[in-house]
């Protein structure tokens, strides 16, 4: 057989897409965005925590914060699923039943943290120091100037580094095929996955593929846009340096900017 | 404006590890009275403001308000009742002129949003920008900035203005504005400490002038005297410098 038709037949099997789609529409896509955008929120949550113990100046903070980081950054993310997943499995078992699920979303969630963790630390260092020194001498307690003043700035600086970790995090939540989950909690590439299986043709897993890709890439474009809005500041703000304000308020009799 | 109290500070040393950097400095700003501290840069003199707010803490001395020691005060608190204006105006690049204003009478002052935002209002009228309410920081002028951060203040109802360099980072031609507003708080009766390189300004508006060098004040006193006939040479010789 001509091998350019059986390359096309494995991957292009429109009859194997079509059987495929209806599943991966009402059950893969919604798993996929549950546990994408509940790891992503938990995720977000427990990495801001993160970055602050990290910054803290007590080490009883700071240690833990680092070894965390370290450990869900370091392992591959399949070997933490399976080891959240199945480790805590009994743990589980007690407070929820059998069900894998919960357990798929913690472990993506300790994983994203990680990452998210460490660029929350780094967009908060990046506000000026003082930033923090002015909002303090107002008389903000170091817990509110953090909250109002600094992190604000910081997340606005890792957006699009931000983006990037939720792609990630999409592309990651297929691995929690490891835990075995039931049918009705399958996700786009576990359906893509035993479509294949069954069928002995790729096809369905290559429509799983374009899935992602359909989640995925638009977010890459959000990134950029954001990127290029965060360097270049939203349109029409030039500055005015133009100000007859400051020439209006004379001082009386004196002191003027040529005496320094 | 709430009423202003008077400010001392007796003997404060502070070392940054091994550097001493103030060597027991004493100073006394009278209720309602302007006090500039001058000298060459790296004297201690802006180490020296942020000690009367507690944004560092003396490791010997003590500061006192109306007579009172402010070192076992809540340091949060302590902030609350002394206004402080920057160098570089540090305003919250990531909110309105109006919002920077209100945020602190919000959040600190625990007043209601309507009551906030005339404040806020009032003090931007006061300091000449109230159009810019909602422009951003960052489509001010340095001298817009720096008034907004005095109205900033000013809305706290502060009793203590502490002025740290406020013209220093302005082009020549803003530095005036800026001037005549500290001006007229100083007439207004607001006790303030004035760290500048304006001597003009010291010897018009300030009461007292200290003269800083190497962590100590080597020469206090009123403007005429200090700069018509000063007494240490080190203060004779820096204002042959800058004069």
């Amino acid at each position: 057989m001509d091998p350019l038709r059986t390359l096309w037949e494995t991957f292009f099997d429109w009859e194997s897409m079509r059987e495929a789609l209806p599943e991966m529409i009402t059950v893969g896509l919604p798993n996929t965005l549950i546990l994408a955008v509940t790891a992503a929120l938990l995720g977000s949550a427990m990495g801001i925590v993160l970055a602050v113990a990290g910054i803290s100046r007590t080490r009883w903070l700071r240690w833990p914060a680092r070894v965390y980081t370290d450990v869900f950054r370091g392992l591959p993310a399949a070997a933490t699923i399976l080891l959240i997943g199945v480790g805590l499995a009994p743990l589980g078992m007690q407070v929820w039943g059998p069900n894998p699920y919960p357990l798929g979303i913690l472990a993506l969630s300790l994983i994203a943290s990680a990452y998210l963790g460490e660029i929350f630390r780094s967009g908060i260092q990046s506000v000026e120091a003082t930033q923090l020194e002015a909002a303090r001498a107002l008389g903000f307690s170091w817990r509110e100037a953090m909250r109002r003043v600094i992190i604000p700035q910081g997340i606005r600086r890792i957006l699009p580094a931000w983006v990037n970790q939720l792609i990630a995090l999409i592309k990651d939540s297929s691995l929690v095929y490891f835990l075995g989950l039931l049918a009705s909690q399958r996700e786009l590439f576990r359906i893509g996955q035993d479509y294949a299986a069954n069928t002995g043709n790729q096809s369905a897993l290559l429509l799983a593929g374009l899935f992602y890709l359909v989640l995925t890439v638009p977010l890459t474009h959000v990134v950029n846009w954001i990127d290029r809005r965060l360097r270049q500041g939203r349109p029409a703000t030039a500055p005015t340096n133009d100000d007859p304000d400051d020439l209006d308020l004379a001082l009386p009799g004196a002191a003027g900017g040529n005496q320094r | 404006m709430s009423t202003s109290v008077s400010l001392s500070l007796r003997d404060v040393h502070l070392a940054f590890g091994r550097h001493q950097v103030l060597r027991g400095v004493d100073l006394d700003v009278t209720r309602g009275g302007t006090a500039c501290v001058i000298g060459p840069s790296g004297s201690g003199k802006s180490t020296l403001l942020r000690t009367i707010n507690r944004l560092l803490e003396p490791d010997r001395g003590d500061v006192l308000l109306d007579g009172r020691s402010v070192l076992r005060d809540d340091p949060d608190a302590l902030r609350q009742r002394i206004g402080m204006v920057f160098q570089q105006f540090n305003l919250f690049p990531h909110m309105s002129v109006l919002r920077n204003i209100t945020l602190p009478l919000r959040r600190i002052r625990k007043l209601g949003e309507d009551e906030a935002v005339t404040r806020a209002r009032t003090e931007l009228d006061r300091v000449g920008l109230a159009a810019k309410a909602d422009a951003r920081p960052a489509q001010l002028s340095g001298g817009q900035q720096q008034r907004v951060a005095i109205a900033r203040a000013l809305a706290m109802q502060p009793q203590v203005m502490l002025f740290d360099e406020a013209t220093s980072a302005l082009d020549p031609e803003l530095v005036k504005g800026v001037l005549a507003l500290m001006a007229e708080l100083s007439a207004q009766g607001m006790t303030m400490v004035v760290v500048t390189h304006e001597m003009g300004f010291a010897r018009q508006v300030a009461d007292t002038v200290a003269f800083m060098d190497a962590g100590r004040v080597l020469e206090a006193g009123e403007p005429q005297a200090v700069f018509e006939s000063p007494q240490h040479p080190r203060l004779r010789r820096f204002l042959s410098q800058v004069l």
